[in-house]
C-alpha cells in the first residue's frame, strides 16, 4: 500500500517532529510511505481569504504530487478537510479536475481516521505516563467525523489515561487568519478553551491540527501556564525518536 | 437601523474587556436545552427531521412568487389586506399610513426583527404615535434605548442589576432586584398600555400559503393581546416566511422551538387567520399584512439563496463561539451570530460590513445545528470571495496572499523562504522558545505569545538528509 505524506507547511516549518510521527506511525503500520518534495501548501489560507484562483493553483499542484499514491494522509483534520470536502467547489468550472479531485478526496485520510479505518492499527509505538486531554479541532470533527478515532488509538497507549475535558467540541479561535485579524476575540476564546483544558486536570492537552496547537499553546504560556503540555495526536502515539 | 458593522473590530474589542458581560454571555443555556430537546426527540429523527425542514423551505424559496401570490389571494379572500414594502423605509411609511386612515395614537408590539429592519418605533414616534415594546427583553432594550442584541433574547447582554436600575429610573418606583419581582412589575405597566393601545404590531414566525394566515411563536402571552387587543392589527414579515400548507407548518414547529430554545413547543403559538368576523367575540377589526423585500429578492437564484430559508431560530447564534465571546451589539446591525455575518452584507451592502464575513473560525458549529442546514460557513466564504472580487480587501492582504500563492507554486523558492523564516522566528524566541512579540503579528501576540518552530531545520530538509544518510 503506498501511502503518500502530506505534512502540511505549518508542520513543515513549525513541528518537523508531527511529520516524523506521522511517517513512523504509517511504516510502522507497514505502509509504503512517500513524501513527495515539492509538496507546500494544500491552498486553504487562500480558499479561506475568498481567493479562489489561488487555492485553484496550490489545489491542482498537489492533486499532480500526489497521482500515483493509494492513498493520501495528513497529519491535520483541517487541511484533509479542504481536500476532502472544499476541493471539488474549488475546481467548480472546471469538470475535468473536479471529477479528478473527487476521486482523489476518496483516497484522503487524516491521519487518525486513516489508522483506525483504513490500516486497523491494533497496537501503537508510543507510551504516556500520564492524563491527557482531547481537543476536537474543528474541520476534523465536523467536516470529517474524526471524533472517536483518535480516542480510539490514544485509548492503546500504555500508561495513558484520557480525561475529557468540558466542551472539547467548542472552537480555540483560531480559525487561520482569524487568528490574526481578531487577535483579542481569538486570544479570548483561546482563554475559554484553556480554562476547560486546566479544569480537567491533565498534563497534556492531545489534539490533531498544528494551527489549534499553536493558538492553545500560545495561550497557555502567556497566561503563565509552563507546565501542561501541548502536543499532536501523532506525537503521543509514535512516542519519541529512537536513535 | 443604522448600519454600524464598520466598527465590529472596535466594537469586538471592547466586548472582549467587559468581564461582567463575558459572564452574561456565558450564561447562554439555549445550546445545552437544544441538546436536551434533541436527545429526547432523537438525534437520528431529528436529522431527518432537519432534512424535511431544509426540503420544505427550499421548495418555498424556489417558488417564492407563487406561494406569495396564493398567500395573498387567501388572506385577501379572509378579510385581511396584504400591502408589500421594498425597503425598510417604506414599512413605516405604510405604517403610519395605516395609523393615520384609522385615527391610530398608540401601538403596542410583540416581537418583530422585521420592525427593526425598518426603524419604525423612532416613525412611529415621529408621526405622534406612541409605540410601546410587550416582549420583556425587547422592552428592556426600549427602556435602555438600544437595540436587542440576541434576537430571541434581547436583552441577554444586560444584568439582572442593570435591569433593576433601569426600571428604578424609568418606572420611578422603588427598586427590586428579583427577577420575579421585576416581571411582575413590568407586567403591571405593560397592563395599562395593552388595554389603552388601538393598533398592535406583530413580526410573523411564518405565513401560510394555503389558508393566508400568519403563525405567532412566543412564550410570554404578549403576542395574543397585541393581535387580538387592540381594532388594529398590522403583521411585519420578510417576503420569505411564506411555506405552502398548514402541513408543511407542523414540521417546522417541530423544529423551531427545539432549535432555539430547547422547548418541544413554545409556551403560546398562534395562527391567526383572518381580522374578527361577525360571530367572533374578539380579535381586530381590520387586519394588514405587510410583506417586507428590504434586499431579500436580490438573493433569490443567487449564491447566497440558501439564507433565504433561515427560520430564525437563533441555533447558529446559541452555538457560536465568536458571538459568545463578542455579544449581539458589536455585529452593528439587526441580525447577530453567523446569520447576521451573512444577512448584514447581504441585505445592506458588502461595503458596509466588511469585518463581519472574516469574523468567523468557520467551525461550523452554527451549520451542524441548523434546523434548515443552510451552510453557514460556506455563505460566509462565499462572500469572503465577493469582497476579493469586488477588490474590498485591503492591498497589503491582497498582496500578502498573493505573495503566498506564488512562493507555494515554487518548492525551491519556498523551501528558501521557509528556512529563512524559520532562522528569524527562532531568532526572536525567549529562552522558553516563546515569541512574546511578533513584528508584523501584534494582533496574535497581544494576547498570546507563538511558539518558535521546534527544530532549526524544516521537515523537508531534514527528511532530505535522512535520506541520504539511509
Amino acid at each position: 500500500m503506498r501511502v503518500g505524506l502530506f505534512v502540511t507547511c505549518l508542520v513543515d516549518l513549525m513541528k518537523p517532529g508531527i511529520g516524523f510521527a506521522a511517517l513512523r506511525l504509517l511504516e510502522n503500520a507497514g505502509c509504503e510511505v512517500v513524501v513527495p518534495r515539492p509538496q507546500t501548501c494544500c491552498g486553504q489560507p487562500g480558499w479561506n481569504s475568498g481567493d479562489r484562483s489561488s487555492a485553484h493553483a496550490l489545489a491542482a499542484k498537489l492533486l499532480d504530487e500526489f497521482e500515483g499514491c493509494d492513498y493520501v494522509v495528513l497529519p491535520s483534520g483541517s487541511c484533509t478537510g479542504m481536500i476532502r470536502v472544499h476541493y471539488r467547489d474549488v475546481f467548480r468550472d472546471d469538470l475535468a479536475l473536479r471529477e479528478r479531485a473527487e476521486r482523489f478526496a476518496a483516497r484522503t485520510y487524516e491521519l487518525t481516521d486513516f489508522l483506525v479505518n483504513v490500516v486497523r492499527l491494533e497496537t501503537v509505538p508510543g507510551r504516556f505516563p500520564g492524563r491527557v486531554t482531547y481537543h476536537d479541532a474543528c474541520s476534523g470533527l465536523r467536516e470529517l467525523g474524526v471524533k472517536s478515532q483518535p480516542r480510539a488509538l490514544l485509548a492503546k497507549v500504555p500508561g495513558l489515561v484520557l480525561s475529557e475535558m468540558q466542551d472539547p467540541e467548542v472552537c480555540c479561535g483560531f480559525g487561520g487568519t482569524f487568528s490574526i485579524k481578531f487577535g483579542d476575540i481569538a486570544a479570548q476564546m483561546a482563554q475559554t478553551k484553556c480554562t476547560q483544558i486546566r479544569a480537567a486536570g491533565a498534563d497534556a492537552v492531545v489534539l490533531g491540527d498544528l494551527g489549534c496547537m499553536l493558538n492553545i499553546e500560545g495561550r497557555l504560556r502567556r497566561s503563565g501556564d509552563t507546565t501542561t503540555r501541548v502536543l499532536h495526536v501523532a506525537e503521543v502515539l509514535a512516542g519519541p525518536e529512537e536513535g | 437601523m443604522q448600519v454600524q458593522s464598520m466598527f465590529f473590530k472596535e466594537r469586538a474589542r471592547r466586548a472582549v474587556a467587559d468581564t461582567g458581560l463575558q459572564e452574561r454571555m456565558a450564561k447562554l443555556a439555549f445550546a445545552e436545552r437544544r441538546a436536551v430537546a434533541v436527545g429526547e426527540y432523537g438525534s437520528e429523527a431529528f436529522e431527518a427531521l432537519r432534512d424535511a425542514g431544509a426540503a420544505i423551505r427550499q421548495r418555498c424559496i424556489e417558488n417564492l412568487d407563487v406561494w406569495i401570490e396564493r398567500f395573498e389571494a387567501e388572506a385577501t379572500r379572509r378579510g385581511a389586506r396584504v400591502m408589500f414594502a421594498e425597503s425598510g423605509a417604506q414599512v413605516a411609511e405604510q405604517v403610519v399610513d395605516i395609523c393615520r386612515r384609522h385615527g391610530l395614537k398608540k401601538a403596542i408590539k410583540s416581537k418583530s426583527m422585521l420592525s427593526e429592519e425598518a426603524e419604525l418605533n423612532p416613525a412611529l414616534s415621529r408621526a405622534g404615535v406612541e409605540a410601546i415594546e410587550t416582549d420583556l427583553g425587547e422592552y428592556i432594550c426600549q427602556l435602555a434605548d438600544e437595540p436587542p442584541s440576541h434576537i430571541i433574547a434581547p436583552a441577554i447582554h444586560r444584568s439582572r442589576q442593570d435591569v433593576a436600575d433601569l426600571f428604578q429610573r424609568r418606572h420611578g418606583r422603588p427598586r427590586l432586584e428579583e427577577p420575579e419581582l421585576l416581571t411582575r412589575e413590568a407586567r403591571e405597566i405593560l397592563r395599562a398600555h395593552f388595554l389603552t393601545a388601538d393598533l398592535g404590531i406583530s413580526g410573523g414566525n411564518f405565513l401560510v400559503a394555503e389558508t393566508g394566515s400568519l403563525a405567532l411563536v412566543t412564550n410570554e402571552g404578549n403576542g395574543r393581546m397585541v393581535t387580538t387587543l387592540p381594532r388594529v392589527h398590522v403583521a411585519i414579515t420578510g417576503i420569505e416566511k411564506v411555506v405552502p400548507t398548514l402541513e408543511d407548518l407542523s414540521t417546522l414547529m417541530r423544529l423551531l422551538p427545539r432549535s432555539a430554545t430547547g422547548q418541544t413547543i413554545s409556551n403560546y403559538f398562534s395562527v391567526i387567520t383572518g381580522p374578527r368576523a361577525a360571530q367572533d367575540r374578539d380579535g381586530p377589526e381590520h387586519l394588514y399584512f405587510i410583506l417586507v423585500d428590504n434586499g431579500r429578492t436580490n438573493l433569490l437564484g443567487g449564491e447566497l439563496q440558501d439564507m433565504l430559508r433561515c427560520i430564525r431560530c437563533g441555533a447558529c447564534m446559541n452555538h457560536c463561539p465568536v458571538y459568545k465571546t463578542v455579544g449581539g451589539h458589536a455585529y452593528g446591525w439587526v441580525y447577530p451570530g453567523p446569520m447576521g455575518a451573512v444577512l448584514t452584507p447581504a441585505y445592506m451592502g458588502l461595503e458596509n460590513a466588511l469585518d463581519l464575513p472574516h469574523a468567523a473560525t468557520l467551525c461550523g458549529a452554527c451549520s451542524v445545528v441548523c434546523p434548515v442546514r443552510i451552510p453557514l460557513p460556506e455563505l460566509l466564504r462565499t462572500l469572503r470571495e465577493k469582497q476579493v472580487e469586488r477588490r474590498l480587501r485591503p492591498w497589503q492582504e491582497r498582496t500578502g496572499l498573493r505573495l503566498w500563492s506564488w512562493i507555494a507554486r515554487h518548492p525551491r523558492i519556498y523551501a528558501a523562504f521557509a528556512r529563512w523564516g524559520v532562522r528569524v522566528l527562532r531568532m526572536l524566541a525567549n529562552r522558553q522558545g516563546m515569541i512574546t512579540r511578533l513584528p508584523f503579528g501584534r494582533e496574535w501576540t497581544a494576547g498570546r505569545y507563538m511558539p518558535a518552530p521546534a527544530s532549526p531545520r524544516t521537515f523537508r530538509d531534514l527528511y532530505a538528509a535522512r535520506r541520504r544518510v539511509n
